[in-house]
């Protein structure tokens, strides 16, 4: 399964540089995206992955057994999705009032707009 | 020590936002801070001349070899004594000259500032510490000389002031970081001691050099002197203080500091006395041309300057005694001048020679002023000028091969600054007045230009005085060798006194050729093109334009352009280090080790991930957004991470309603991008992709245990009581951290707000 993961996030990865380097602001955000969710899952298989082990201390137990998934990582990365999202949720609406305000989704027709610097 | 010089710095803080607290009545009792300074540094005149140098440890950065010392020898007292006593005149001056303006909090603090900056300089000990100061006296420099920011004409002399002397002083610290490599230490006094360390490197003229790039951009020396008279913009107690009588001599300060480390026949002697040859003949020759009486002091200066870096060249025991004693003298008089020109551009509102006249009678005192300070700088019995002067020839006599050469050039330059110093100290006062002055001119305006003058007068009678407390001890301190028996009121008929009458007689013919002066003559000298400062003006705007490309090029404003150019370096650069370090030994057991449902998933994923990519519906992209989503907390849940998989869910379904929502009010997607652009999006895209799958198996060797997850399975329920590992760790161990993060989205969640209500109505044409 590491392969098929690490393969996994290659590609998604890819596919997000992919859709950042396209002219439209929406393609722009779901690469934003996507990179976002690879990242996540990047730290998640680096972190080391445990089938059927989650680290919760059973009933009546005071400490974990011996075999158990990695708790740092998964607190580290239950932070990032969120933080993610707040990034996510502010860019898109930032978007669309880019959109209502300027009436262009094009980066390139953006560009003009802030460089009358002459 | 450490206060006196500090003490400056705290009053320019307490001065600069004083606002309109600063007022007329305040401003009278800030002249005891430069008057107390002065009496400190006076009462160490005695110490000095009985110990040599004196020093002052202070720690600083002592990890860096940075310290805080200060060394008190006669030369850096000298400066200190000129500092702190013209400094006094100045802000007394200033009292009454400056008494309508209404910036007075930030005039203050900027002369403070400079005034300690100055102290600082010439009694730092430490290399680095010196060069701290020096450009801090670069920086007060331009806020003073742009003190009038209306006005366009200052604001580019401020800057051209800053360039070139902020310009030299990196090359003149990269002269002293050599210097300190070199010696193993940044303390002066220990560099004393490695002057022959010094001059055997190989690097002697690269650092001789870059020295002297520092010196003469500081100092106004040919072909950087062009600084200097556009400074003039600056208030003319500014100009009295800064740019004649201490912070242009700084250069000079430095000289004479290393003198008795880095002096040798060669570079050394031969580049000093050629630049300062030019500089003190071009300068001189300059200012009899001018009209405009600061312009005239402007270039007096220059040749004065020039001057000093020539004795500096001279090197001999008789030249740094004429050098410590030239450069009180011209302090003396040349604030003295500066300080008229003041009173006369205030009473009559014009400092042009060619409309003052015969203003001598109605104000007597400011004449005798103006003469004084002429005869001194005429070099007569019984101002000080008469001994420089004599100074000045003996060390040009005593050259060893070309006395006549350098002899002559002395001799015309002191021709030409005499008939200058007449135009300033003679020519406004006599003939038929020009302008009828009102008022009487405040005391406080000729009291300070009349002071320098009678303490010129008063040394000038006092030979043997002068000579014991500074020409001797002056030269002993920079040759080791004491200069004694020189200096007296009747030498007899000698070489000397034939070239003193020779002198004023030359000096009086050309100030009576000159002493109408023309605006037509103005023209005569100033061809702005083929300056040195006009075309290093070009070449600037040259550079300037070069950059502007450049930048233009580099930043074009897309940002595809950007994120290409970023990713491309960051694939081909570790793409060529990892072929080195990847190590291809994998434990596949662990890594082929598949479950059918997880390769469903992955196959459910892989198809997601395309169509998000190549959907031209925006729709169908959210979607399969959100699918791969779901995806991934479907490999939470696997993977033993029931807590991501749950806010994943939550997240990932947030986001898709979200952006759906908004993508109802946004066009379609444009379709622009050809094909060739696609394929090479798709290489650099695919490039890192690859780059980070490797990546991921590489580091997958590597062992992750760090024994910090053992801490948290042990002591999650016995210290925290929670049985959620996970959960622990994020209210519990780690409390602040998320506090913050629910600062951060609350942050961000006021963003969307706003901007969901913004509405902005003056929208861009």
């Amino acid at each position: 399964m590491v392969i098929l993961l690490a393969l996994m996030v290659g590609l998604m990865y890819a596919a997000g540089i992919y859709l950042v380097l396209r002219r439209s602001l929406v393609k722009l955000i779901i690469g934003l995206i996507l990179l976002g969710n690879a990242a996540n899952l990047l730290i998640f298989l680096i972190g080391g992955i445990t089938r059927g082990e989650p680290p919760v201390i059973g009933e009546g137990e005071f400490t974990l057994g011996e075999v158990y998934a990695d708790p740092l990582p998964q607190a580290l990365i239950l932070t990032a999705i969120v933080i993610g999202f707040g990034l996510q949720a502010f860019a898109m609406v930032l978007l669309e009032q880019e959109y209502r305000e300027a009436g262009v989704t094009d980066l390139d027709s953006l560009k003009d707009e802030d460089t009358d610097d002459q | 020590m450490l206060t006196a010089v500090l003490v400056g710095f705290v009053a320019a803080l307490g001065f600069a936002f004083a606002g309109n607290h600063m007022r007329k009545s305040v401003s009278y009792w800030i002249p005891f801070l430069p008057a107390s300074l002065f009496v400190y540094f006076a009462l160490m005149v005695d110490p000095v001349l009985a110990d040599g140098a004196i020093l002052f440890q202070y720690n600083w950065a002592e990890s860096m070899g940075v310290s805080m010392n200060f060394r008190l020898d006669i030369l850096s007292l000298l400066f200190a004594l000129l500092i702190t006593g013209i400094g006094t005149l100045v802000f007394l001056y200033s009292t009454a000259y400056m008494r309508d303006h209404k910036q007075l909090d930030r005039f203050y603090g900027y002369l403070s500032l400079f005034m300690a900056s100055m102290l600082g300089l010439v009694l730092a000990e430490n290399l680095i510490t010196l060069f701290i100061f020096w450009e801090m006296t670069s920086i007060s420099s331009f806020f003073l000389i742009g003190f009038n920011y209306r006005d366009k004409k200052a604001g580019r002399a401020a800057l051209t002031a800053l360039c070139i002397t902020g310009g030299g002083g990196l090359l003149l610290l990269v002269a002293l970081l050599m210097m300190g490599q070199l010696a193993g230490t940044y303390s002066f006094t220990e560099i004393l001691q490695s002057g022959d360390v010094l001059r055997d490197s190989s690097m002697y003229p690269v650092i001789l050099l870059l020295l002297f790039a520092g010196v003469f951009t500081k100092s106004a020396q040919f072909p950087f002197h062009f600084w200097l008279p556009e400074a003039m913009r600056a208030p003319t107690p500014v100009s009295t203080y800064l740019h004649s009588a201490t912070m242009v001599k700084a250069g000079i300060y430095l000289l004479a500091r290393f003198h008795p480390v880095l002096e040798g026949p060669g570079l050394w002697q031969n580049t000093l006395l050629i630049v300062g040859g030019i500089t003190m003949l071009f300068g001189a020759i300059h200012a009899l041309f001018r009209t405009d009486m600061k312009a005239i002091l402007a270039y007096t200066t220059i040749s004065a300057l020039g001057i000093m870096v020539f004795l500096t060249g001279l090197g001999t025991p008789a030249a740094l005694a004429a050098l410590g004693l030239f450069i009180l003298v011209h302090a003396l008089y040349k604030s003295s001048m500066f300080l008229v020109t003041g009173v006369l551009d205030k009473t009559t509102g014009t400092r042009n020679l060619t409309q003052l006249r015969g203003l001598g009678k109605y104000m007597p005192l400011v004449f005798a002023a103006g003469m004084l300070a002429a005869l001194s700088n005429a070099g007569l019995l019984p101002a000080l000028g008469y001994h420089s002067k004599h100074l000045f020839y003996e060390a040009s006599l005593g050259h060893i091969t070309h006395s006549t050469l350098l002899t002559g050039l002395a001799l015309v330059t002191n021709i030409l600054l005499l008939a200058a110093g007449l135009l300033i100290g003679l020519r406004p006062f006599t003939g038929q007045p020009s302008h009828h002055p009102a008022e009487r001119v405040s005391s406080l305006l000729w009291l300070p230009a009349l002071l320098p003058g009678l303490l010129a007068v008063a040394a000038g009678l006092a030979p043997v005085f002068m000579e014991k407390t500074l020409t001797s001890p002056f030269a002993k301190e920079l040759t080791t060798t004491a200069f004694e028996g020189h200096l007296h009121l009747w030498g007899g008929f000698d070489q000397l006194l034939m070239l003193s009458v020779m002198t004023l007689a030359a000096g009086l013919i050309v100030y009576w050729k000159f002493s109408t002066p023309k605006e037509s003559r103005v023209t005569l000298v100033n061809r702005e093109k083929l300056s040195p400062g006009g075309l290093m003006y070009k070449a600037a705007v040259q550079l300037r334009n070069f950059f502007k490309t450049l930048i233009h090029i580099l930043q074009n404003g897309y940002l595809r352009y950007y994120t290409s150019v970023i990713v491309g370096f960051l694939v081909l650069l570790m793409g060529l280090r990892i072929q080195y370090s990847l190590e291809f030994n994998y434990d596949l057991a662990r890594i082929l080790d598949i479950q059918a449902i997880e390769a469903v998933t992955m196959l459910v994923m892989v198809i997601s991930v395309v169509v998000s990519v190549v959907s031209k519906s925006r729709l169908l992209a959210v979607a399969s957004l959100g699918s791969v989503g779901l995806c991934i907390c479907l490999i939470f849940l696997y993977f033993s991470a029931p807590d991501l998989a749950m806010t994943q869910f939550t997240i990932d379904t947030l986001t898709v309603v979200l952006f759906v929502l908004l993508l109802n009010g946004l066009p379609a997607y444009l379709l622009k991008a050809d094909r060739g652009i696609h394929w090479r999006d798709l290489i650099l895209a695919g490039g890192f992709g690859a780059l980070i799958f490797l990546f991921t198996l590489e580091v997958l060797n590597q062992p992750t245990d760090s024994g910090i997850n053992a801490f948290y399975a042990e002591n999650a329920y016995l210290l925290a009581k929670g049985k959620n590992v996970v959960n622990v760790i994020l209210v519990d161990f780690r409390g602040v951290d998320t506090l913050i993060e629910i600062v951060v989205l609350a942050v961000a969640g006021l963003g969307v707000f706003s901007l969901i209500k913004l509405k902005v109505t003056d929208a861009p044409e």
